[in-house]
């Protein structure tokens, strides 16, 4: 008999080291995608997370009558609008007290947030017993100092390229030695609008308007598209009719988002005059654009449904439509709202769309329904991004954390409820 | 048995026929919200670029070189001095489409090849769902990421290598785009190459090939056409995506194929033009519409095209 | 062992060496066993066939000889093969050389999505068997001829080997496997989705074959088995109940199993 060799050749050595380098390919391909987006959480994560804090500054305010109120008559109105100013500048001269001249005055001033005046004027319209007390008030820094505070501004840096200057970092310093400077949690960050100043921005007019429009989607989006999916699976005749309708939303699935806007723009904006920059239409234009992916993923999950349940149920005398709603349908409703809450979560994430249809504005106030004018949270990234100001980057990162932990939670509700209501057969 | 009973086989309650043929009504009704949906993005483009071609002529707009809708900002200028040339914002968009096909194509292939063929399950059960977290980021983020990180490091990368790369390059929205496809590719050629029957794989096991040599060498070649089909899917959604370009590409209408270079793009483009603050009817804004029936009508061909493919080579394995 | 193997394999084979031994060969899929105990000599230059009814195990002991059931995760296999004197499944056997070694034809024919020549090309190009064009081109159309499909395909080579007949592709498939002039050939069940006439052709081609190459067939016919084959090995159960002559098996079976399930009373 011949000797018939079953070892490892040189040539086959050759074959296997191929082998071993192609699957290392592999997991290269794979390293680099998940490093990329590992790289890019880091950076987020690394500048976001400093807006969820803020810089305040202690300054004991004497609160003069004659500034606040000099007619004494307490009217809420005139409260509110006093004129704070020359009271939070002399408070914090008591500190920097070689501030004094015009320019230096105006430079100190510009340490607090532009906004501590409107804050001051709620307290006292709050407590006008305050007036004619002296205390201390914690009120916003700026967004500089709040950068400085947070290490984000370098002392030894060219001083022409930052907006603090030496004088300034040399008075914030003072401050800090006097113990008035702290850090504490940014809930303007989560209570208020949009603002031009990024210590006195948030998120939550966006937040809301993204959830109106979600709402305005789910509404349409839902029913239309599971009764699309049910019409064509269980309804529906092989025939021209149904294979138009089949390629449509194929074709729809696959239309660029920005399209939709336009569709938007034209059709609801222009035409049907409906109005302009609100989450009723944004909602509108998101749900056609979900359309197609509920319907494609609730026939799928009509499909797996055995056809036994429609023969038991037709076995009994039930009609096609007793079949359809009392058996099927309930049968496949997890799996659809399964499907829908992923369209759903892909719609809030959605930007150019809503660019087209004017949710792109800058909006203080928060939105109080449909019909309100709004920007929803993927918007205010946009917006925010490209603002010059430095703070904006901070609050860019953080609304993108908030919108990611909020894609996070849809997603895992919608395993949740594949789990927990999903029947097996 | 009683006289009572009843054997009649005819439709006995003309009112329940009348219900199951009205919720079938309603149902039907439904679906043709799909259609209206087609039509209406295509009727209101299309009466929208109509107009425009009214003002600027169709072959000036398809050959134009050049791309100025911002000389043409006053009314009493409309059509006589802006330059609507869109082949630079076609270069642009293909420049960049190509900058992410050349990232997206190597990397979600071998993704796939590995995930489907050499990956233990576990292995797999935790790599597939980070490349749909992946897939699930909103493309504003990866546009975040792209004009703050990325670019800053290719240019700072180029000027240490002696060349001028612009703040804004093709290179950097290629770059992040390319990996925002490479999940979708993944998965599309995951499915594609499980597809592949396994008797084709024993019989290349079976006559001694390694495993490289199967896949290389009979399974990736089986499933080419759906793995093409998957790519012109990719292509199609590079084209047509936005928020990456819009916060990196820029604005400048470059016909270039330096990827250092800003170029723009049809879909910069378009939310350049109707983002302002201007009247409706001017040739500026009706240009947005004729870029979009441009861009619908390139990523629907190229759809229906990969779909025609996947189609086929799915019903071939059937 | 190996003296103790010399001893049972003078015990039962008479005809011919055997190239390959099977002794208490286990095989489990997760925790069932699927092979119970089994040990049997292949001749060499012969035909032997293992017949059984379905789920008996006899496809399962086939792949066993090439290491097919290594692509199978969950699958173990215990006990010792030998192939030539050697354990194939010995550490530092490289399967790659095994299975150019002992090639193998599968239940369904399963072509490459290729040309019929790059088909019947493919196994010597992976092993570098050939020196040049010319060379490979004489292995491909010899292998045809060996397959007895030359004839029939010699003007249409490079039309997709998907575009035959069934049973033409079935001997594509042996030609692609004595391409890479392997010294036995496994065959599971070749003809199972054949007609009558192109399952005649292939069984007068074993015939013809085994001059050359040593044949293990899984049939579920007992008289293709008696047809083809000079040894049977029938198995039930995962076990292997009988094994010896082709004749004395199907006139004169020993066990009383084999008796039943040849007159058709289990199977």
């Amino acid at each position: 008999m011949p000797d018939y060799i079953l070892t490892t050749s040189p040539q086959m050595a050759k074959r296997h080291a191929r082998h071993s380098r192609f699957q290392w390919y592999g997991r290269l391909a794979i390293a680099i995608s998940i490093s990329f987006m590992l790289l890019m959480f880091t950076a987020i994560f690394a500048r976001g997370t400093g807006a969820f804090q803020k810089t305040m500054i202690a300054v004991d305010v004497e609160f003069t009558e004659s500034v606040i109120d000099p007619k004494g008559t307490r009217v809420e109105m005139d409260l509110k609008q006093g004129n704070y100013k020359p009271l939070i500048l002399s408070g914090l001269q008591q500190v920097v007290t070689g501030a004094t001249e015009r320019k230096d005055r105006n430079r100190l001033y510009k340490l607090v947030s532009g906004g501590a005046v409107f804050d001051l004027g709620e307290r006292v319209a709050a407590k006008p017993d305050m007036i004619g007390t002296t205390q201390r008030v914690w009120i916003a820094a700026s967004s500089e100092v709040d950068l400085y505070i947070k290490g984000k501004v370098d002392p030894e840096s060219d001083e022409a390229v930052r907006r603090l200057k030496d004088q300034d970092i040399a008075w914030v310093k003072l401050l800090q030695e006097d113990g008035r400077v702290k850090r504490k949690f940014n809930r303007v960050f989560f209570t208020s609008g949009d603002s031009r100043a990024p210590e006195m921005a948030g998120i939550l007019s966006a937040a809301l308007g993204s959830f109106f429009s979600l709402l305005v989607c789910f509404l349409i989006a839902f029913p239309l598209g599971i009764l699309t999916a049910v019409y064509l699976e269980e309804y529906a005749k092989k025939n021209r009719l149904t294979n138009l309708i089949e390629v449509n939303i194929n074709n729809l699935a696959a239309v660029p988002s920005i399209v939709f806007g336009l569709l938007g723009l034209a059709v609801f904006l222009n035409f049907f005059n409906l109005p302009r920059s609100t989450p009723l239409v944004g909602g509108m234009v998101l749900a056609l654009m979900t359309l197609p992916t509920i319907i494609i993923a609730s026939r799928s999950i009509l499909r797996s449904i055995p056809q036994t349940t429609r023969d038991a149920a037709m076995g009994l005398g039930a009609s096609k439509t007793q079949t359809t709603f009392h058996h099927v349908v309930p049968l496949a409703m997890p799996g659809m709202l399964t499907g829908t809450i992923l369209g759903m979560a892909r719609a809030l994430g959605e930007t150019a769309p809503l660019l087209m249809i004017g949710m792109v504005a800058f909006i203080v106030d928060v939105p109080k329904g449909v019909t309100d004018v709004a920007t929803s949270l993927p918007v205010q990234i946009f917006l925010w991004a490209d603002s010059p100001e430095k703070g904006f980057v901070e609050l860019t990162s953080a609304a993108i954390m908030v919108l990611l932990v909020f894609l996070i939670l849809m997603n895992l509700f919608a395993v949740y409820l594949r789990r927990r209501l999903e029947r097996r057969w | 048995m009683s006289d009572s009973r009843d054997f009649t086989l005819r439709r006995s309650n003309r009112r329940n026929q009348i219900k199951e043929y009205a919720i079938q009504a309603v149902l039907m009704a439904c679906s043709f919200v799909a259609i209206f949906t087609t039509i209406g993005i295509v009727a209101s483009l299309a009466f929208e670029a109509y107009r425009f071609f009214g003002r600027i002529p169709l072959a000036d707009f398809l050959f134009g070189l050049e791309w100025s809708p911002q000389t043409a900002m006053r009314a009493d200028q409309v059509g006589a001095s802006g330059k609507f040339g869109v082949l630079p914002l076609l270069s642009g968009t293909l420049l960049i489409s190509f900058i992410a096909m050349c990232v997206a194509t190597p990397l979600g292939i071998l993704s796939a090849v590995y995930l489907a063929e050499f990956a233990r399950p576990k292995t797999r059960n935790i790599i597939k769902p980070m490349l749909e977290l992946l897939a699930g980021i909103p493309t504003v983020v990866y546009g975040f990421f792209a004009a703050l990180v990325v670019a800053p490091i290719i240019r700072s990368m180029g000027s240490g290598a002696g060349f001028q790369i612009s703040s804004e390059s093709a290179l950097a929205a290629g770059l992040v785009m390319g990996i925002m496809l490479v999940p979708f590719i993944s998965s599309l050629s995951d499915d594609v190459i499980n597809a592949v029957p396994q008797a084709l794989r024993d019989a290349s096991y079976g006559m001694g090939a390694t495993e490289t040599e199967t896949i290389t060498k009979v399974v990736l070649p089986a499933a080419t056409p759906g793995i093409i089909g998957s790519l012109l899917l990719a292509v199609s959604r590079a084209i047509g995506e936005t928020m990456i370009v819009v916060m990196a590409a820029g604005l400048a209408a470059n016909l270039t194929a330096n990827p250092f270079e800003a170029v723009t793009t049809m879909t910069v483009q378009i939310v350049t033009l109707l983002t302002g603050d201007q009247e409706f009817d001017s040739a500026k804004t009706l240009a947005a519409f004729a870029i979009a029936l441009f861009l619908l009508v390139l990523t629907l061909g190229l759809n229906i095209v990969a779909l025609r493919i996947v189609d086929k080579y799915k019903r071939k394995y059937a | 062992m190996e003296k103790n193997m010399t001893e049972e394999t003078a015990a039962q084979t008479d005809a011919s060496t055997p190239i390959m031994t099977a002794r208490g060969v286990d095989v489990f899929y997760g925790k069932k066993q699927a092979i119970k105990n089994v040990s049997l000599d292949i001749p060499e230059n012969q035909i032997t066939a293992l017949i059984g009814p379905s789920g008996c195990g006899k496809s399962t002991f086939l792949r066993c000889f090439n290491r097919m059931n290594d692509t199978i995760d969950s699958c173990r296999v215990t006990g010792d093969i030998q192939f030539a004197g050697q354990d194939i499944y010995a550490p530092k056997v490289d399967v790659v050389a095994l299975r150019s070694r002992i090639g193998m034809v599968f239940q369904k024919a399963n072509p490459f999505p290729k040309s019929i020549f790059d088909n019947v090309a493919y196994g010597p190009k992976i092993h570098g068997l050939s020196k040049s064009k010319d060379h490979l081109e004489d292995i491909v159309i010899t292998s045809l001829r060996r397959a007895g499909l030359y004839d029939e395909v010699s003007d249409r080579l490079d039309e997709p080997g998907t575009s035959l007949s069934g049973g033409q592709q079935q001997r594509l498939c042996i030609a692609r496997a004595i391409a890479v002039d392997p010294q036995i050939i496994l065959m599971d069940e070749p003809c199972s989705a054949l007609d009558p006439i192109a399952t005649a052709i292939i069984e007068n081609l074993m015939d013809s074959m085994k001059e050359k190459y040593t044949i293990v067939i899984v049939t579920h016919s007992m008289q293709q088995a008696a047809r083809v084959s000079q040894q049977t090995a029938f198995f039930h159960l995962g076990e292997l109940v009988e094994s010896g002559e082709t004749e004395s098996i199907f006139t004169n079976p020993e066990q009383e199993r084999t008796q039943n399930y040849i007159s058709g009373r289990i199977g």
